[in-house]
Protein backbone atom coordinates (compact mmCIF):
# COMPACT_ATOMS: atom_id res chain seq x y z
CA UNK A 1 0.00 0.00 0.00
CA UNK A 2 1.58 3.21 -1.41
CA UNK A 3 0.75 6.07 1.29
CA UNK A 4 -0.66 8.57 -1.43
CA UNK A 5 -1.99 12.29 -0.73
CA UNK A 6 -3.01 12.52 3.29
CA UNK A 7 -6.60 13.13 3.80
CA UNK A 8 -8.41 12.65 6.47
CA UNK A 9 -11.93 10.28 6.57
CA UNK A 10 -13.57 10.96 10.26
CA UNK A 11 -15.80 7.40 10.58
CA UNK A 12 -15.99 7.68 14.29
CA UNK A 13 -18.65 9.72 15.26
CA UNK A 14 -19.88 7.83 18.28
CA UNK A 15 -16.68 8.00 19.97
CA UNK A 16 -17.35 11.70 19.16
CA UNK A 17 -17.95 14.45 17.07
CA UNK A 18 -16.66 17.82 15.97
CA UNK A 19 -18.54 20.79 17.46
CA UNK A 20 -20.65 22.86 14.35
CA UNK A 21 -19.65 26.38 13.47
CA UNK A 22 -23.03 27.40 14.60
CA UNK A 23 -23.00 25.86 17.93
CA UNK A 24 -19.60 27.12 18.19
CA UNK A 25 -20.62 31.05 17.19
CA UNK A 26 -23.23 30.79 19.43
CA UNK A 27 -21.28 30.05 22.67
CA UNK A 28 -18.49 32.43 21.98
CA UNK A 29 -19.93 35.35 23.49
CA UNK A 30 -19.92 33.32 26.93
CA UNK A 31 -16.70 32.89 27.30
CA UNK A 32 -15.80 36.80 26.94
CA UNK A 33 -18.73 38.96 27.45
CA UNK A 34 -21.33 36.97 29.39
CA UNK A 35 -19.19 35.55 31.63
CA UNK A 36 -21.56 36.69 34.73
CA UNK A 37 -22.21 34.17 37.62
CA UNK A 38 -25.78 33.22 37.23
CA UNK A 39 -26.46 33.34 41.04
CA UNK A 40 -25.15 36.61 41.21
CA UNK A 41 -27.93 39.30 40.68
CA UNK A 42 -26.48 42.37 38.77
CA UNK A 43 -27.21 42.38 34.87
CA UNK A 44 -24.10 40.21 33.28
CA UNK A 45 -25.27 37.49 35.42
CA UNK A 46 -28.66 37.94 34.50
CA UNK A 47 -27.44 37.42 30.53
CA UNK A 48 -26.06 34.43 31.76
CA UNK A 49 -29.06 33.17 33.45
CA UNK A 50 -30.94 34.08 30.46
CA UNK A 51 -28.98 32.03 28.34
CA UNK A 52 -29.23 28.52 30.44
CA UNK A 53 -32.76 29.05 30.52
CA UNK A 54 -32.50 29.26 26.31
CA UNK A 55 -31.15 25.85 26.72
CA UNK A 56 -32.86 24.47 28.59
CA UNK A 57 -35.98 24.92 26.78
CA UNK A 58 -34.15 23.68 23.39
CA UNK A 59 -33.04 20.54 25.10
CA UNK A 60 -36.83 19.91 26.75
CA UNK A 61 -38.21 20.78 23.11
CA UNK A 62 -35.96 18.07 21.66
CA UNK A 63 -37.27 15.36 24.39
CA UNK A 64 -40.94 16.40 24.70
CA UNK A 65 -40.22 17.25 28.39
CA UNK A 66 -40.56 20.49 30.53
CA UNK A 67 -37.84 22.65 30.93
CA UNK A 68 -38.03 21.96 34.69
CA UNK A 69 -37.58 18.67 34.35
CA UNK A 70 -34.11 19.14 32.55
CA UNK A 71 -30.26 19.08 34.61
CA UNK A 72 -27.06 19.86 33.25
CA UNK A 73 -24.24 17.86 34.17
CA UNK A 74 -20.29 17.43 33.09
CA UNK A 75 -22.10 14.77 30.18
CA UNK A 76 -23.37 11.62 29.94
CA UNK A 77 -21.26 9.27 32.38
CA UNK A 78 -22.40 11.80 35.35
CA UNK A 79 -25.62 11.71 34.14
CA UNK A 80 -25.79 7.95 34.06
CA UNK A 81 -24.73 7.97 37.64
CA UNK A 82 -26.50 10.18 38.77
CA UNK A 83 -29.45 8.63 37.15
CA UNK A 84 -28.94 4.91 39.00
CA UNK A 85 -27.26 5.86 42.17
CA UNK A 86 -29.73 9.32 42.76
CA UNK A 87 -32.64 6.66 42.27
CA UNK A 88 -31.23 3.45 44.07
CA UNK A 89 -30.44 5.37 47.02
CA UNK A 90 -33.41 7.19 47.11
CA UNK A 91 -35.66 4.31 47.22
CA UNK A 92 -33.74 1.87 49.27
CA UNK A 93 -37.10 1.53 51.87
CA UNK A 94 -38.69 -0.02 48.86
CA UNK A 95 -36.40 -2.26 47.54
CA UNK A 96 -32.55 -2.82 46.48
CA UNK A 97 -33.04 -4.39 42.97
CA UNK A 98 -31.98 -3.06 39.70
CA UNK A 99 -33.01 -3.95 36.34
CA UNK A 100 -29.91 -3.31 33.09
CA UNK A 101 -28.77 -5.30 30.47
CA UNK A 102 -25.47 -6.65 29.16
CA UNK A 103 -24.66 -4.51 26.66
CA UNK A 104 -24.84 -0.68 28.63
CA UNK A 105 -22.01 1.84 28.43
CA UNK A 106 -19.65 1.54 31.06
CA UNK A 107 -21.09 4.56 32.79
CA UNK A 108 -23.98 2.54 34.04
CA UNK A 109 -22.38 -1.18 34.09
CA UNK A 110 -20.05 -0.24 36.13
CA UNK A 111 -22.14 2.06 38.50
CA UNK A 112 -24.55 -1.22 38.43
CA UNK A 113 -21.31 -3.04 39.68
CA UNK A 114 -20.67 -0.37 42.60
CA UNK A 115 -24.00 -0.19 43.85
CA UNK A 116 -24.02 -4.32 43.80
CA UNK A 117 -20.60 -3.69 46.07
CA UNK A 118 -23.06 -1.22 48.59
CA UNK A 119 -26.12 -4.25 49.13
CA UNK A 120 -28.06 -3.33 46.00
CA UNK A 121 -28.94 -6.66 43.11
CA UNK A 122 -28.86 -5.97 39.98
CA UNK A 123 -30.14 -8.56 36.65
CA UNK A 124 -27.95 -8.04 34.09
CA UNK A 125 -30.92 -8.59 30.79
CA UNK A 126 -29.70 -10.80 28.19
CA UNK A 127 -29.70 -9.95 24.53
CA UNK A 128 -30.62 -11.87 21.30
CA UNK A 129 -27.72 -12.02 18.24
CA UNK A 130 -28.96 -8.47 17.15
CA UNK A 131 -28.19 -7.10 20.59
CA UNK A 132 -31.85 -6.32 21.81
CA UNK A 133 -33.35 -7.05 24.67
CA UNK A 134 -36.64 -9.12 24.81
CA UNK A 135 -39.67 -6.98 26.74
CA UNK A 136 -40.73 -10.45 27.78
CA UNK A 137 -37.08 -10.87 30.17
CA UNK A 138 -37.71 -7.35 31.32
CA UNK A 139 -41.20 -7.90 32.86
CA UNK A 140 -40.43 -11.61 34.26
CA UNK A 141 -36.78 -9.85 36.12
CA UNK A 142 -39.51 -7.48 37.93
CA UNK A 143 -39.52 -7.80 41.12
CA UNK A 144 -41.50 -6.40 44.37
CA UNK A 145 -37.84 -5.16 45.63
CA UNK A 146 -37.21 -3.85 41.97
CA UNK A 147 -36.85 0.29 41.81
CA UNK A 148 -35.06 1.13 38.85
CA UNK A 149 -34.71 -0.15 35.21
CA UNK A 150 -31.98 0.76 33.14
CA UNK A 151 -32.14 0.34 29.07
CA UNK A 152 -30.11 1.87 26.80
CA UNK A 153 -32.05 3.57 23.87
CA UNK A 154 -29.58 2.46 21.01
CA UNK A 155 -25.98 1.13 21.68
CA UNK A 156 -23.03 2.80 20.62
CA UNK A 157 -20.97 -0.16 19.24
CA UNK A 158 -23.48 -1.96 17.44
CA UNK A 159 -26.04 0.42 16.82
CA UNK A 160 -29.13 -1.54 17.92
CA UNK A 161 -32.11 0.79 18.77
CA UNK A 162 -34.44 -1.07 21.70
CA UNK A 163 -37.75 -1.22 21.76
CA UNK A 164 -37.49 1.89 24.50
CA UNK A 165 -41.39 2.74 23.90
CA UNK A 166 -42.35 -1.15 24.77
CA UNK A 167 -39.54 -1.25 27.29
CA UNK A 168 -40.96 2.18 29.11
CA UNK A 169 -44.80 0.64 29.26
CA UNK A 170 -43.52 -2.49 30.95
CA UNK A 171 -41.88 -0.14 33.42
CA UNK A 172 -44.64 1.83 34.06
CA UNK A 173 -47.60 -0.93 34.14
CA UNK A 174 -45.28 -2.23 37.22
CA UNK A 175 -44.61 1.66 38.75
CA UNK A 176 -40.56 1.33 38.67
CA UNK A 177 -38.61 4.16 37.48
CA UNK A 178 -37.28 3.83 33.85
CA UNK A 179 -34.20 5.02 32.70
CA UNK A 180 -32.43 5.23 29.23
CA UNK A 181 -29.40 6.58 28.17
CA UNK A 182 -29.57 8.32 24.67
CA UNK A 183 -26.67 9.23 24.46
CA UNK A 184 -25.97 7.61 21.06
CA UNK A 185 -29.87 8.30 20.20
CA UNK A 186 -30.30 11.36 20.08
CA UNK A 187 -30.87 13.03 16.54
CA UNK A 188 -31.65 10.12 15.04
CA UNK A 189 -34.62 9.01 16.69
CA UNK A 190 -37.57 10.75 17.80
CA UNK A 191 -37.46 10.73 21.64
CA UNK A 192 -40.75 11.55 23.44
CA UNK A 193 -40.16 11.07 27.11
CA UNK A 194 -44.00 11.11 27.61
CA UNK A 195 -44.93 8.72 24.96
CA UNK A 196 -42.42 6.52 25.58
CA UNK A 197 -42.96 6.34 29.29
CA UNK A 198 -39.35 7.47 29.93
CA UNK A 199 -38.98 8.77 33.45
CA UNK A 200 -34.59 9.53 33.59
CA UNK A 201 -32.73 9.95 29.95
CA UNK A 202 -29.16 10.87 29.86
CA UNK A 203 -27.53 12.53 27.21
CA UNK A 204 -24.38 14.23 25.93
CA UNK A 205 -23.40 17.42 24.18
CA UNK A 206 -20.30 15.87 22.27
CA UNK A 207 -22.18 12.92 20.63
CA UNK A 208 -24.05 15.38 18.42
CA UNK A 209 -21.60 18.05 17.56
CA UNK A 210 -22.12 19.88 20.98
CA UNK A 211 -19.26 20.63 23.07
CA UNK A 212 -17.14 17.53 25.57
CA UNK A 213 -17.97 18.83 29.43
CA UNK A 214 -21.78 19.12 28.97
CA UNK A 215 -24.81 16.62 29.54
CA UNK A 216 -27.88 16.58 30.05
CA UNK A 217 -30.13 14.36 33.06
CA UNK A 218 -33.93 14.38 32.03
CA UNK A 219 -35.39 13.85 34.99
CA UNK A 220 -39.54 13.51 35.35
CA UNK A 221 -41.76 15.24 37.46
CA UNK A 222 -42.06 13.51 41.07
CA UNK A 223 -39.13 11.16 40.53
CA UNK A 224 -37.53 10.63 43.94
CA UNK A 225 -33.72 10.63 43.02
CA UNK A 226 -30.95 11.91 45.51
CA UNK A 227 -28.36 14.55 44.50
CA UNK A 228 -25.04 13.16 43.17
CA UNK A 229 -23.03 16.77 43.74
CA UNK A 230 -23.90 18.19 46.58
CA UNK A 231 -22.54 21.66 47.51
CA UNK A 232 -24.20 25.12 46.05
CA UNK A 233 -28.26 25.43 45.45
CA UNK A 234 -27.56 25.39 41.26
CA UNK A 235 -29.93 23.22 38.88
CA UNK A 236 -32.81 23.83 41.52
CA UNK A 237 -30.88 22.74 44.16
CA UNK A 238 -30.68 19.13 42.06
CA UNK A 239 -26.89 19.60 40.64
CA UNK A 240 -24.44 21.51 43.03
CA UNK A 241 -21.10 23.77 40.92
CA UNK A 242 -21.35 26.78 38.95
CA UNK A 243 -22.93 26.43 35.83
CA UNK A 244 -20.67 25.73 32.52
CA UNK A 245 -22.37 28.52 30.88
CA UNK A 246 -20.90 27.71 27.58
CA UNK A 247 -21.11 24.63 27.77
CA UNK A 248 -24.82 24.52 28.21
CA UNK A 249 -25.46 26.82 25.82
CA UNK A 250 -23.76 24.73 23.34
CA UNK A 251 -25.76 21.89 24.20
CA UNK A 252 -28.71 24.22 23.89
CA UNK A 253 -27.58 24.74 20.03
CA UNK A 254 -26.48 22.01 19.14
CA UNK A 255 -29.67 20.21 20.12
CA UNK A 256 -32.19 22.08 18.51
CA UNK A 257 -30.01 21.55 14.93
CA UNK A 258 -29.58 18.30 15.51
CA UNK A 259 -33.35 17.51 15.88
CA UNK A 260 -34.37 19.90 13.40
CA UNK A 261 -34.83 17.38 10.59
CA UNK A 262 -34.05 13.85 12.11
CA UNK A 263 -35.91 12.27 9.19
CA UNK A 264 -33.93 13.97 6.38
CA UNK A 265 -30.76 13.52 8.30
CA UNK A 266 -31.24 9.89 8.46
CA UNK A 267 -31.80 9.60 5.08
CA UNK A 268 -28.74 11.72 3.14
CA UNK A 269 -26.64 9.32 6.43
CA UNK A 270 -28.40 6.14 5.59
CA UNK A 271 -27.93 6.33 1.81
CA UNK A 272 -24.13 6.97 2.26
CA UNK A 273 -23.66 3.73 5.30
CA UNK A 274 -25.73 1.39 3.12
CA UNK A 275 -23.34 2.12 0.23
CA UNK A 276 -20.57 1.52 2.29
CA UNK A 277 -22.29 -1.64 3.86
CA UNK A 278 -23.15 -3.24 0.94
CA UNK A 279 -19.62 -2.13 -1.18
CA UNK A 280 -17.65 -4.27 1.96
CA UNK A 281 -19.78 -6.94 1.88
CA UNK A 282 -19.05 -7.23 -1.89
CA UNK A 283 -15.47 -6.44 -1.88
CA UNK A 284 -14.75 -8.91 1.33
CA UNK A 285 -15.29 -12.18 1.96
CA UNK A 286 -16.35 -13.93 5.24
CA UNK A 287 -17.56 -10.59 7.10
CA UNK A 288 -20.12 -10.11 8.90
CA UNK A 289 -22.49 -7.99 10.41
CA UNK A 290 -22.98 -6.88 13.95
CA UNK A 291 -26.13 -5.57 15.46
CA UNK A 292 -29.81 -6.21 13.71
CA UNK A 293 -29.59 -5.41 9.72
CA UNK A 294 -32.83 -2.79 9.98
CA UNK A 295 -33.20 -1.51 13.58
CA UNK A 296 -29.75 0.23 13.95
CA UNK A 297 -28.43 3.88 14.33
CA UNK A 298 -28.04 5.59 10.71
CA UNK A 299 -25.05 6.23 10.72
CA UNK A 300 -23.47 3.05 12.14
CA UNK A 301 -21.39 -0.07 10.75
CA UNK A 302 -20.32 -2.53 12.75
CA UNK A 303 -18.44 -5.37 10.81
CA UNK A 304 -16.53 -8.62 11.90
CA UNK A 305 -13.41 -9.78 9.32
CA UNK A 306 -12.48 -13.86 10.14
CA UNK A 307 -8.70 -14.17 10.51
CA UNK A 308 -7.96 -10.79 11.46
CA UNK A 309 -7.10 -8.31 14.67
CA UNK A 310 -8.80 -5.25 14.76
CA UNK A 311 -6.02 -2.87 15.96
CA UNK A 312 -3.70 -3.46 13.09
CA UNK A 313 -6.57 -2.81 11.05
CA UNK A 314 -6.80 0.12 12.61
CA UNK A 315 -3.56 1.38 12.42
CA UNK A 316 -3.19 0.51 8.95
CA UNK A 317 -6.96 2.54 8.21
CA UNK A 318 -5.06 5.54 10.21
CA UNK A 319 -1.84 5.40 8.52
CA UNK A 320 -4.08 5.74 5.42
CA UNK A 321 -6.38 8.74 7.03
CA UNK A 322 -9.25 7.24 7.90
CA UNK A 323 -10.59 7.04 11.55
CA UNK A 324 -12.54 4.13 12.89
CA UNK A 325 -12.44 2.16 15.95
CA UNK A 326 -12.76 -1.70 17.31
CA UNK A 327 -14.14 -4.15 19.65
CA UNK A 328 -11.42 -5.75 19.84
CA UNK A 329 -9.44 -5.98 23.15
CA UNK A 330 -6.23 -5.37 21.82
CA UNK A 331 -6.67 -1.20 22.02
CA UNK A 332 -9.13 -0.80 25.24
CA UNK A 333 -6.28 -2.05 27.51
CA UNK A 334 -8.40 -5.04 28.93
CA UNK A 335 -7.54 -8.45 27.56
CA UNK A 336 -11.23 -9.06 26.99
CA UNK A 337 -12.82 -8.08 24.01
CA UNK A 338 -16.04 -5.74 23.68
CA UNK A 339 -18.57 -7.07 26.46
CA UNK A 340 -21.50 -5.81 23.70
CA UNK A 341 -20.49 -8.13 21.22
CA UNK A 342 -19.84 -11.31 23.56
CA UNK A 343 -23.24 -10.49 24.44
CA UNK A 344 -24.78 -11.11 21.22
CA UNK A 345 -22.53 -14.56 21.17
CA UNK A 346 -20.24 -13.90 18.58
CA UNK A 347 -17.13 -16.04 19.42
CA UNK A 348 -14.33 -14.31 21.28
CA UNK A 349 -12.22 -14.56 18.33
CA UNK A 350 -14.60 -13.00 15.73
CA UNK A 351 -15.03 -10.10 18.28
CA UNK A 352 -11.04 -9.55 18.00
CA UNK A 353 -11.60 -8.32 13.87
CA UNK A 354 -14.36 -6.16 14.63
CA UNK A 355 -14.52 -2.75 12.86
CA UNK A 356 -16.72 0.02 13.89
CA UNK A 357 -17.19 2.71 11.47
CA UNK A 358 -19.98 5.26 12.46
CA UNK A 359 -20.46 8.22 9.97
CA UNK A 360 -21.75 11.70 10.69
CA UNK A 361 -22.41 15.24 8.86
CA UNK A 362 -19.02 15.72 7.44
CA UNK A 363 -19.12 12.51 5.59
CA UNK A 364 -19.69 12.19 1.49
CA UNK A 365 -19.79 10.19 -0.97
CA UNK A 366 -15.74 10.57 -1.82
CA UNK A 367 -15.28 9.20 1.63
CA UNK A 368 -17.25 6.20 1.44
CA UNK A 369 -15.09 5.62 -2.19
CA UNK A 370 -11.96 6.21 -0.12
CA UNK A 371 -13.12 3.93 2.70
CA UNK A 372 -14.08 1.07 -0.44
CA UNK A 373 -10.77 1.38 -1.95
CA UNK A 374 -8.44 1.09 1.53
CA UNK A 375 -10.26 -1.46 3.67
CA UNK A 376 -10.30 -4.03 1.14
CA UNK A 377 -6.48 -4.26 0.66
CA UNK A 378 -5.51 -3.72 4.38
CA UNK A 379 -8.02 -6.69 4.90
CA UNK A 380 -6.26 -8.47 2.36
CA UNK A 381 -2.69 -7.75 3.30
CA UNK A 382 -3.39 -9.15 7.25
CA UNK A 383 -5.18 -12.28 5.95
CA UNK A 384 -1.81 -13.14 4.61
CA UNK A 385 0.02 -12.82 7.09
CA UNK A 386 -2.75 -14.74 9.43
CA UNK A 387 -2.07 -17.92 10.26
CA UNK A 388 -5.88 -18.81 11.03
CA UNK A 389 -6.59 -17.90 7.38
CA UNK A 390 -4.10 -20.20 6.26
CA UNK A 391 -5.67 -22.99 8.50
CA UNK A 392 -8.95 -22.00 7.06
CA UNK A 393 -8.23 -22.92 3.55
CA UNK A 394 -10.05 -20.13 2.43
CA UNK A 395 -6.99 -18.87 0.57
CA UNK A 396 -7.66 -20.99 -2.20
CA UNK A 397 -4.05 -22.53 -1.41
CA UNK A 398 -3.52 -25.95 0.26
CA UNK A 399 -5.32 -26.84 3.36
CA UNK A 400 -2.52 -27.67 6.06
CA UNK A 401 -4.54 -28.97 8.72
CA UNK B 1 1.33 5.02 21.17
CA UNK B 2 4.11 2.46 19.16
CA UNK B 3 7.51 3.58 18.51
CA UNK B 4 8.85 4.33 15.22
CA UNK B 5 10.62 0.85 15.16
CA UNK B 6 7.24 -0.87 16.16
CA UNK B 7 5.33 1.03 13.16
CA UNK B 8 8.12 0.14 10.58
CA UNK B 9 8.00 -3.87 11.48
CA UNK B 10 4.46 -3.77 11.25
CA UNK B 11 4.36 -1.75 8.17
CA UNK B 12 6.74 -3.52 6.36
CA UNK B 13 6.96 -6.77 8.59
CA UNK B 14 10.11 -8.66 7.83
CA UNK B 15 10.47 -12.29 7.14
CA UNK B 16 6.45 -13.13 6.70
CA UNK B 17 5.25 -16.47 5.38
CA UNK B 18 5.94 -19.93 5.85
CA UNK B 19 9.06 -22.06 5.11
CA UNK B 20 8.14 -25.52 3.49
CA UNK B 21 9.81 -28.36 5.52
CA UNK B 22 10.65 -26.30 7.69
CA UNK B 23 13.22 -27.54 10.76
CA UNK B 24 11.25 -26.47 13.43
CA UNK B 25 7.73 -24.80 13.87
CA UNK B 26 6.53 -23.01 17.04
CA UNK B 27 2.85 -22.35 17.30
CA UNK B 28 1.89 -20.07 19.98
CA UNK B 29 -0.75 -17.79 21.45
CA UNK B 30 -4.41 -18.15 21.60
CA UNK B 31 -7.07 -17.03 19.16
CA UNK B 32 -9.51 -16.20 22.07
CA UNK B 33 -6.84 -13.97 23.32
CA UNK B 34 -6.58 -11.75 20.01
CA UNK B 35 -3.10 -13.30 18.96
CA UNK B 36 -1.83 -16.27 17.42
CA UNK B 37 2.08 -16.49 16.39
CA UNK B 38 3.60 -19.43 13.99
CA UNK B 39 6.93 -19.12 13.72
CA UNK B 40 9.01 -20.93 11.27
CA UNK B 41 12.73 -21.70 11.27
CA UNK B 42 15.24 -23.79 8.73
CA UNK B 43 18.09 -24.92 10.78
CA UNK B 44 21.51 -26.01 9.10
CA UNK B 45 24.33 -27.04 11.02
CA UNK B 46 23.00 -26.13 14.10
CA UNK B 47 22.95 -22.31 12.55
CA UNK B 48 19.45 -20.66 11.93
CA UNK B 49 19.39 -19.70 8.19
CA UNK B 50 15.96 -18.69 7.67
CA UNK B 51 12.76 -17.83 10.14
CA UNK B 52 9.68 -16.89 8.73
CA UNK B 53 6.74 -16.29 10.36
CA UNK B 54 2.86 -16.08 10.59
CA UNK B 55 0.72 -14.25 13.20
CA UNK B 56 -2.72 -13.07 13.69
CA UNK B 57 -2.93 -10.19 16.28
CA UNK B 58 -2.02 -6.52 16.67
CA UNK B 59 0.48 -3.91 15.56
CA UNK B 60 2.78 -4.91 18.43
CA UNK B 61 2.16 -8.63 17.60
CA UNK B 62 2.71 -8.52 14.06
CA UNK B 63 6.03 -6.08 14.76
CA UNK B 64 7.47 -8.88 17.69
CA UNK B 65 6.94 -11.54 15.32
CA UNK B 66 9.15 -9.82 12.64
CA UNK B 67 11.69 -8.66 14.81
CA UNK B 68 12.53 -11.47 16.78
CA UNK B 69 12.57 -13.60 13.09
CA UNK B 70 15.42 -10.70 12.62
CA UNK B 71 17.22 -11.45 15.97
CA UNK B 72 17.75 -14.97 15.45
CA UNK B 73 18.53 -15.15 11.86
CA UNK B 74 22.19 -16.00 11.50
CA UNK B 75 22.54 -17.23 15.29
CA UNK B 76 23.19 -20.71 16.68
CA UNK B 77 20.42 -22.55 18.09
CA UNK B 78 22.29 -21.74 21.71
CA UNK B 79 22.21 -18.13 21.27
CA UNK B 80 18.85 -18.12 19.40
CA UNK B 81 18.00 -19.50 23.01
CA UNK B 82 19.07 -16.43 24.81
CA UNK B 83 16.70 -14.12 22.53
CA UNK B 84 14.97 -12.99 25.47
CA UNK B 85 11.68 -11.12 24.80
CA UNK B 86 12.83 -8.24 26.74
CA UNK B 87 15.63 -8.24 23.87
CA UNK B 88 12.95 -8.34 21.35
CA UNK B 89 10.91 -5.11 23.11
CA UNK B 90 13.97 -3.42 23.57
CA UNK B 91 15.47 -3.65 19.73
CA UNK B 92 11.74 -2.70 18.65
CA UNK B 93 12.55 0.48 21.12
CA UNK B 94 10.13 -0.29 23.60
CA UNK B 95 6.34 -1.78 23.60
CA UNK B 96 3.70 -0.46 25.68
CA UNK B 97 3.35 -1.99 29.42
CA UNK B 98 0.31 -3.37 27.83
CA UNK B 99 1.71 -4.85 24.79
CA UNK B 100 4.51 -6.46 26.06
CA UNK B 101 3.16 -10.10 26.32
CA UNK B 102 3.31 -9.94 22.38
CA UNK B 103 7.39 -9.90 22.33
CA UNK B 104 6.76 -12.57 25.14
CA UNK B 105 4.50 -14.93 22.88
CA UNK B 106 7.45 -14.57 20.19
CA UNK B 107 10.13 -15.43 22.48
CA UNK B 108 8.01 -18.57 23.25
CA UNK B 109 7.49 -19.24 19.68
CA UNK B 110 11.18 -18.99 18.93
CA UNK B 111 11.66 -21.52 21.80
CA UNK B 112 8.75 -23.92 20.89
CA UNK B 113 10.35 -23.77 17.20
CA UNK B 114 13.53 -24.74 18.68
CA UNK B 115 12.41 -27.26 20.78
CA UNK B 116 10.19 -28.91 17.75
CA UNK B 117 13.85 -29.15 15.78
CA UNK B 118 15.13 -30.42 18.88
CA UNK B 119 12.45 -33.27 19.55
CA UNK B 120 12.84 -34.15 15.69
CA UNK B 121 16.21 -34.61 15.74
CA UNK B 122 15.72 -37.24 18.73
CA UNK B 123 17.44 -34.57 21.51
CA UNK B 124 15.98 -33.57 24.62
CA UNK B 125 13.67 -30.51 24.48
CA UNK B 126 15.79 -27.46 26.58
CA UNK B 127 13.45 -26.23 29.52
CA UNK B 128 12.39 -23.07 30.09
CA UNK B 129 14.55 -20.89 32.59
CA UNK B 130 11.97 -17.94 33.10
CA UNK B 131 9.30 -19.61 32.33
CA UNK B 132 6.68 -17.02 32.06
CA UNK B 133 2.62 -16.80 33.18
CA UNK B 134 1.81 -16.73 29.41
CA UNK B 135 -1.05 -19.28 29.69
CA UNK B 136 -2.46 -20.18 26.04
CA UNK B 137 -4.57 -22.90 27.05
CA UNK B 138 -6.73 -20.54 29.26
CA UNK B 139 -9.23 -18.78 27.81
CA UNK B 140 -9.04 -16.04 30.57
CA UNK B 141 -5.89 -14.89 28.63
CA UNK B 142 -3.96 -14.72 31.78
CA UNK B 143 -0.85 -12.20 30.31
Amino acid sequence: MSMGEKRTVYMDHSATTYVKRDVLDAMVPYFTEHFGNPSSIYHIARDSKKAIDIARAQVAKALSAEPDEIYFTSGGSESDNWAIKGVAYANKKKGNHIITTKIEHHAVIHTCEYLEKNGFEVTYLPVDKYGLVDPADLEKAITDKTVLISIMYANNEIGTIEPIAELGAIARKHKVYFHTDAVQAIGNVQIDVKAQNIDLLSLSAHKFYGPKGTGVLYIRKGTKIDNLVHGGGQERRRRAGTENIVGIVGCGKAIELVTADIEGHNKRIRALRDRLLSGIVAKIPDAYLNGHPGKRLPGNINISFEFIEGESMLLWLDDEGICASTGSACTSGSLEPSHVLLATGLPVEISHGSLRLTLGDVNTDADVDFVLEVLPKVVTRLREMSPLYHKSGKDGGCNVQ
Amino acid sequence: MYSDKVMDHFKNPRNVGEIENASGVGEVGNPVCGDIMNIYLKIENNIITDAKFKTFGCGAAIASSSMATELVRGKTLEEAWEVSNKAVAEALEGLPPVKMHCSVLAEEGIHKAINDYRKKQGLEPWVEKNPHSHEHESATCEH
